[in-house]
């Protein structure tokens, strides 16, 4: 990719960072990778090669001043990076500047022409594309003269870049926010910083990535979370880089109820994401359950994430509103996916959702609920979460249901729902409501983006059969609150009178 | 008598740098040591792969072989009480020490 003023850029390779960097890192340039300990620098180093060997058949060159070559072999295999391998096919070679060395004393001025002697040998020798160097902060405590190993540095990457190599140099930060690195290595050796970090917030670790300088060139600004999976490593998530540009679909799908259909105008459009908000036994599941069968009726897909409730549990729910599960899944028409929300990180349940509807392929999603999900994250992760699968489900063209529950029996608005209403397209409100004596159960759908839809706050009942909405509520009002009021019929038609008068 | 000294000095290039690691090395050699002594200049950039199998990092970097234990010095020997020390050679005469 050739930018306006030259610049090239290497993609990467790495899931998600090329987008962040609009296009990977700049071509015959150093890129400085700076972090705290923890913050995964040894595994985008390595990543940055694996993912040259793997995806572009480019060689590369790893130099480590810390880590021993065994660890970083024995590492890198739960990745899939098979490295003793590419090394054997003259794809990866090491070398080994590790402290392991015999007792070393200094007499005198020194260069590390040895070191870039042995860099430039291995590039020549395996023809590579991409270096990492890992780390500089090592090379300062195996040398005293700090100084001198700056200008040294600077020589290493103006060998670097005159070999016309793209190269990674990683370095070590001591707190999250602060300088960028340890000995004031930045200033010599990059045009491009690249931040690590892996921040304690709210009791939750949480990694992001930030671009932090691009000389001459342009990038996405701010933190981007990622995560680090076994088998693959890193996944940066790029949240606002995605772009809006998906199209918007005026085709329609059934809620998989007639009277909801009706209220919603004629159904929820296609590529549409649905907020489903209610307390605890509302009938939100039911609500879900409704969706995802009613695509399965028309022989069309449907995915059911759900963190509340086992399968156990959900099959018999569904069984007891007339609605065979086992059946839709023999006939691969369904898939239900149930999964404790703390067994993973946010971004990871993201990345595991993002691969389980690419793979299944359905025009429903549904997750029950994203408020269980909410507990395991932080509010701002949260946030991007669910920025993120939203952008995610409409660039599949596919019509998703989440449902979010109010802490209030009554009344109420939820913290998810606050934090989302903005990214759905469509909101539908499920209430209990009071009604002398009894509690009742009422539905609105409080927004419909592009569409007309019932503004009417309507009773439903949940029986064998499913969900059935019938007519509005006349005579109360204060549903929506929770402070119910009930109201004279005779005052409701004054009202109404007094509105058509005015016409 | 001592056991033979094997010396290594890695350096890169002819720069001056390595000529004065050289120069210094041959003055240590006709100050402390007597013909029981084998040096061995290896230039880095003619011969990588040794730099690489011995894994140096820095030039000039004199390695003494032999005798055992491998003692590694950096630098272009201009401080030559350290040199010695390293070497175990006594600064005052031509006693050599195993260590």
């Amino acid at each position: 990719m050739v930018q306006q003023n030259g610049i090239e850029k290497l993609p990467t390779g790495i899931p998600g960072f090329d987008h962040i960097s609009e296009g990977g890192l700049p071509r015959r340039r150093i890129t400085l990778v700076s972090g705290s300990a923890g913050t995964a620098k040894t595994v985008f180093a390595c990543q940055f090669l694996a993912a040259g060997i793997q995806q572009r058949g480019q060689a590369g060159v790893f130099v480590t001043f810390e880590e021993s070559i065994d660890d970083i072999r024995r590492n890198m295999l739960g990745f899939g990076w098979d490295i003793a391998t590419w090394e054997a096919e003259g794809k990866w070679s090491f070398i080994d500047a590790s402290t392991a060395a015999p007792e070393t004393v200094v007499a005198g001025e020194f260069d590390l022409d040895a070191l870039i002697a042995r860099i430039h040998h291995a590039i020549r020798k395996t023809n590579a594309e991409r270096v990492s160097i890992d780390s500089l902060g090592a090379i300062f405590s195996q040398f005293e003269d700090s100084r001198n190993l700056r200008m040294e540095l600077f020589r290493i990457a103006h060998a670097l870049k005159q070999i016309g190599v793209t190269a990674i140099m990683t370095a070590e930060r001591l707190e999250e926010y602060g300088t960028i690195a340890r000995y004031g290595i930045e200033e010599f050796v990059a045009d491009n910083v690249v931040i690590l970090r892996n921040v304690l917030e709210e009791e939750k670790r949480r990694r992001t990535i930030e671009i932090l300088k691009y000389r001459g060139t342009s990038h996405r600004k701010g933190e981007f979370p990622f995560t680090i999976i076994p088998a693959h490593g890193i996944t940066v998530i790029p949240l606002s880089a995605l772009e809006l540009k998906q199209r918007s679909s005026t085709i329609r799908l059934s809620s998989g109820n007639v009277n909801l259909d009706r209220m919603c105008g004629g159904g929820f459009f296609r590529d549409s994401v649905i907020l489903v908000s209610g307390a605890t036994g509302t009938g939100k599941t039911l609500m879900a359950t409704t969706f995802l069968a009613g695509g399965a009726m028309q022989g069309e897909r449907s995915l059911l994430f759900a963190f509340e409730e086992s399968r156990d549990q959900l099959y018999r729910n569904a069984a007891g509103w007339g609605i065979d599960f086992d059946d839709l899944e023999r006939r691969d028409l369904l898939r239900v996916v149930s999964v404790y929300p703390e067994t993973a990180g946010l971004e990871d349940h993201l990345i595991a959702m993002q691969k389980m509807i690419a793979e299944f392929r359905p025009t429903r999603v549904a997750i029950d609920s994203l408020s269980a999900l909410e507990r395991v994250s932080t509010s701002k992760g949260f946030r991007e979460f669910v920025i993120s699968l939203t952008s995610f489900i409409k660039h599949q063209e596919i019509a998703g249901m989440y449902t979010a529950t109010t802490p209030n029996l009554l009344g109420g608005s939820s913290i998810t729902e606050g934090h989302i209403s903005t990214i759905t397209d469509s909101i539908i409100l499920m209430r209990y409501v009071e009604l002398f004596g009894e509690m009742r159960r009422g539905m609105t759908v409080l927004k419909m983006r592009g569409s007309m839809h019932d503004k009417e706050i309507r009773e439903f009942k949940i029986d064998g059969a499913g969900m059935h909405i019938g007519a509005p509520f006349r005579d109360v009002t204060g549903i929506l609150s929770g402070n119910f009021v009930h109201v004279n019929p005779s005052e409701i038609d004054r009202i109404n009178q007094m509105f058509e008068d005015e016409e | 008598m001592s056991e033979r000294i094997i010396l290594k000095l890695y350096v890169a290039g002819t720069t001056p740098r390595s000529e004065l690691a050289i120069h210094n090395l041959r003055q240590i050699r006709a100050t402390y040591l007597n013909d029981n002594f084998d040096l061995l200049i290896i230039d880095v950039l003619e011969e990588p792969q040794q730099a690489e199998d011995a894994r140096i990092l820095a030039t000039p970097t004199l390695v003494r072989e032999a005798p055992p234990p491998q003692r590694r010095i950096i630098g272009d020997l201009s401080d030559r009480e350290r040199v010695l020390r390293a070497l175990n050679l006594g600064l005052s005469g031509s006693t050599t020490r195993v260590g």
